[in-house]
C-alpha cells in the first residue's frame, strides 16, 4: 500500500483497507443504519438528501434483486474531488459499496464512471481484482455466509445530464440519458425496476469511516445540520488550487485565505449550476443551510469580467441540456441570447427582467436538476454584479466608438 | 462494406454481446468498444447490434446521437478533446486552441486530412486545478501551454 500524501480529519484520516467491511460484518443491519442516522450524513453530490433515509427505504424493500450505484459522473464544472478519491482512495469508495451491499441486501454494485475519466478504469479494475483475491468481494465475503457482492465499472460517454440519478439509470439500461419523472424514486423503482441506491462517490467514501469510528465521531465535525467534512475542489484565481478537506461551516473568507486567493471579486459556489457570491457576502458559510455545494469552488479575481463567466456557463448548459423538456431546452438558449445582448449592449431592461422571470419559471418547471438549477448563475450574477455588467457595456461602447462607429 | 468486412464486424459484435450479456443494458459498453476499435460506429454495426440485442436499429442510432463520445461518422486516430469550461478558459485555453489549429492546419470540429487527428471541445474534464487540460483518446494532459501542446501532438504523430 502506498503511503498517502493527503492528510485530513475525516475522509483523509487513517484507514486500513477492508477495516470498515470487517467491522460492518460483525454488526446487525439495523445497527449500521442506526450509526448512519447518528452520523447525519447527507448526500455529497449537492442535493444533500439524508443517506440514512435512502438506505432505510431500500433495506426495507422486498425484492429479488437490489442495486448499489456509485455516481462517479462528476461533470459539474469546477468539480474534481471524485477523481482524487477514485485515484488515491479507491478502498474507501469500494468498501463503502460493500457495506451498502451488506446493509441493503444487494448483491451487485455498479460504478458509473464518466467517459472523461476512462484513464481511471484500468487502475480501478485492478483494485477490484485485488479485493476479490482478498475475499473483500465475491462469494461469502470474509467468511460471512450468504453474503455475495460484486462491483462492475461502467463508463459514461460524455453527457453531463447523466449525473442526475434517474438519467444515470436510464443510461445504464441502454437508453438515452433522459431524466425520469420522480416519483417514483430509484429507491422504489430504480435500475431494471428494482430498488436502487444511487450515492455520490464522496458519500460512499464516508461510510467506512462512519462504520469503523462511529456515527457520533463523524458528527463531531462540521455544523449541526451539516455534519462531517467536505472535499472542496478549488480552482480559478488562487495560488494553491486543488482538493481540500475542510469541515462544513467554514466561511468563504477562511477558504480564500487557505488557498491564497488575492483580489477576489466573486466566488462561484456549487459549479455552473450553483450561485455566484460577491465580495460583500464572503462571510457566508459553506454548509447545506447556507451556501450549499457539491464541492465546486471557482474563484474570480478583479480582472475577470463576470459577463464572460456567465456566457461560458450558459453555453455549457445549452450544450448539455438533454432537450426532453421545453423549459430547459428553450429557456437556456433564450438566457444565452440575453447574455449575448448584454455583451453587445443591445438590450432593454424590460427584456432582461423578462428573462429573469423566465429563469424563475425554469427553476420550478424543468423536469430535472439541470434545468432547475441552470438559471441560478444567470440570476445571481445579474443580481450581484449589476454595476459591472451594465457599465461594462458602456465601456465597450466607448472602446468601439459607440454606435456612431457603425 | 465488403462481405468479408461485414462478417468480421458481425463476429466482433457477437463476441461483445457474449462478453457483456444479451440485454439492452449492454448497449453502452458494446458501442464504446466498437467506437474504440473503429473510431466510429458504422451503419452496419448499428443494425447488427440492434439485431443481436433484439431492439430497433433506430433506438441504437438514437442512443448514439445522444452521447457526445459516440459518433456515426469516421474520426481521426487521435481524438483531441480540449476542455472549454471556465477555469481552463481563464488559464489560457484560447492560446492553446489556436496553437493546435495552427500546427495541425484544421479547425476545431474538423478532422485532419491524414485522418490522424480530430479536434473537439469538451465540457469540464475535471482537471480544473491543472488547466488548461485536454484528453487525447484516453490519456489526459494538464497544465498545457501552446508550446507544450504542440510537442505532445508531435510525439503522437
Amino acid at each position: 500500500m502506498k503511503e498517502k500524501i493527503r492528510k485530513g480529519t475525516v475522509l483523509f484520516s487513517k484507514y486500513v483497507p477492508g477495516e470498515g467491511i470487517k467491522k460492518a460484518l460483525t454488526l446487525k443491519r439495523e445497527d449500521i443504519l442506526f450509526e448512519l442516522r447518528e452520523s447525519k450524513l447527507k448526500g455529497r453530490g449537492g442535493a444533500g438528501f439524508p443517506t440514512a433515509t435512502k438506505w432505510t427505504i431500500v433495506s426495507a424493500a422486498v425484492a429479488d434483486q437490489k442495486y448499489i450505484i456509485c455516481n462517479a459522473d462528476e461533470g459539474e464544472p469546477g468539480t474534481f474531488k471524485d477523481r482524487v478519491l477514485l485515484h488515491e482512495f479507491p478502498e474507501l469508495v469500494f468498501d463503502g459499496m460493500v457495506i451498502a451491499g451488506y446493509t441493503l441486501g444487494a448483491t451487485k454494485g455498479i460504478v458509473y464512471l464518466r467517459g472523461e475519466y476512462e484513464y481511471l478504469k484500468k487502475p480501478l479494475d485492478d483494485f477490484l481484482s485485488s479485493m476479490r483475491i482478498e475475499n473483500l468481494l465475491g462469494k461469502n465475503i470474509l467468511g460471512k455466509k450468504d453474503f455475495d457482492f460484486d462491483i462492475i465499472i461502467r463508463l459514461g460517454s460524455g453527457a453531463y445530464v447523466c449525473g442526475e440519478e434517474t438519467a444515470l439509470i436510464e443510461s445504464l439500461e441502454g437508453n438515452r440519458g433522459e431524466a425520469r419523472n420522480r416519483p417514483p424514486y430509484p429507491v422504489n423503482t430504480g435500475f431494471m425496476g428494482k430498488p436502487t441506491v444511487v450515492n455520490n462517490v464522496e458519500t460512499l467514501a464516508a461510510i467506512p469511516h462512519i462504520i469503523s469510528k462511529g456515527g457520533s465521531w463523524f458528527r463531531k465535525f462540521g455544523t449541526d445540520k451539516s455534519t462531517g467534512s467536505k472535499l472542496f475542489s478549488v480552482s480559478g484565481d488562487c495560488e494553491k488550487p486543488g482538493v481540500y478537506e475542510l469541515p462544513w461551516g467554514i466561511s468563504i473568507n477562511e477558504l480564500l485565505d487557505i488557498v491564497n486567493a488575492k483580489n477576489t471579486k466573486a466566488v462561484q459556489v456549487g459549479g455552473a449550476s450553483g450561485s455566484c457570491i460577491p465580495k460583500t457576502q464572503f462571510d457566508r458559510i459553506l454548509a447545506y443551510e447556507d451556501a450549499a455545494t457539491g464541492g465546486s469552488i471557482m474563484i474570480f479575481n478583479e480582472n475577470r469580467r463576470m459577463i464572460d463567466v456567465l456566457k461560458n456557463f450558459m453555453e455549457f448548459f445549452v450544450e448539455e441540456s438533454c432537450g426532453q423538456c421545453t423549459p430547459c431546452r428553450i429557456g437556456n438558449i433564450k438566457l444565452l441570447e440575453g447574455v449575448n445582448m448584454l455583451q453587445s449592449g443591445e438590450y432593454t431592461f424590460h427584456y432582461i427582467n423578462q428573462l429573469k422571470e423566465l429563469g424563475a419559471t425554469m427553476q420550478i418547471s424543468s423536469k430535472c436538476g439541470l434545468g432547475q438549477s441552470s438559471p441560478n448563475a444567470f440570476i445571481s450574477i445579474l443580481d450581484n454584479f449589476k454595476a459591472e455588467i451594465f457599465s461594462n457595456v458602456t465601456d465597450s461602447f466607448i472602446g468601439h466608438g459607440g454606435n456612431n462607429g457603425k | 462494406m465488403f462481405v468479408l468486412e461485414k462478417n468480421a464486424m458481425t463476429e466482433e459484435i457477437e463476441m461483445l454481446v457474449e462478453k457483456y450479456g444479451k440485454s439492452r443494458s449492454s448497449l453502452m459498453p458494446i458501442l464504446q468498444d466498437i467506437q474504440r476499435q473503429h473510431k466510429y460506429i458504422p451503419d452496419f454495426a448499428q443494425q447488427e447490434i440492434a439485431r443481436l440485442l433484439d431492439i430497433h436499429p433506430v433506438e441504437v442510432f438514437s442512443f448514439i446521437s445522444f452521447y457526445s463520445f459516440l459518433n456515426t461518422e469516421p474520426k481521426g486516430r487521435y481524438i483531441v478533446r480540449l476542455c472549454q469550461t471556465i477555469t481552463c478558459d481563464m488559464q489560457g485555453k484560447k492560446d492553446v486552441a489556436r496553437a493546435i489549429e495552427r500546427e495541425l492546419g484544421v479547425k476545431f470540429g474538423e478532422t485532419s486530412k491524414d485522418k490522424k487527428f480530430t479536434l473537439e471541445f469538451a465540457n469540464c474534464v475535471g482537471m480544473c486545478d491543472q488547466g488548461p487540460a485536454m484528453i487525447v483518446n484516453e490519456r489526459v494532459y494538464a497544465k498545457l501551454t501552446p508550446e507544450k501542446v504542440v510537442q505532445f501532438l508531435n510525439e503522437l504523430k
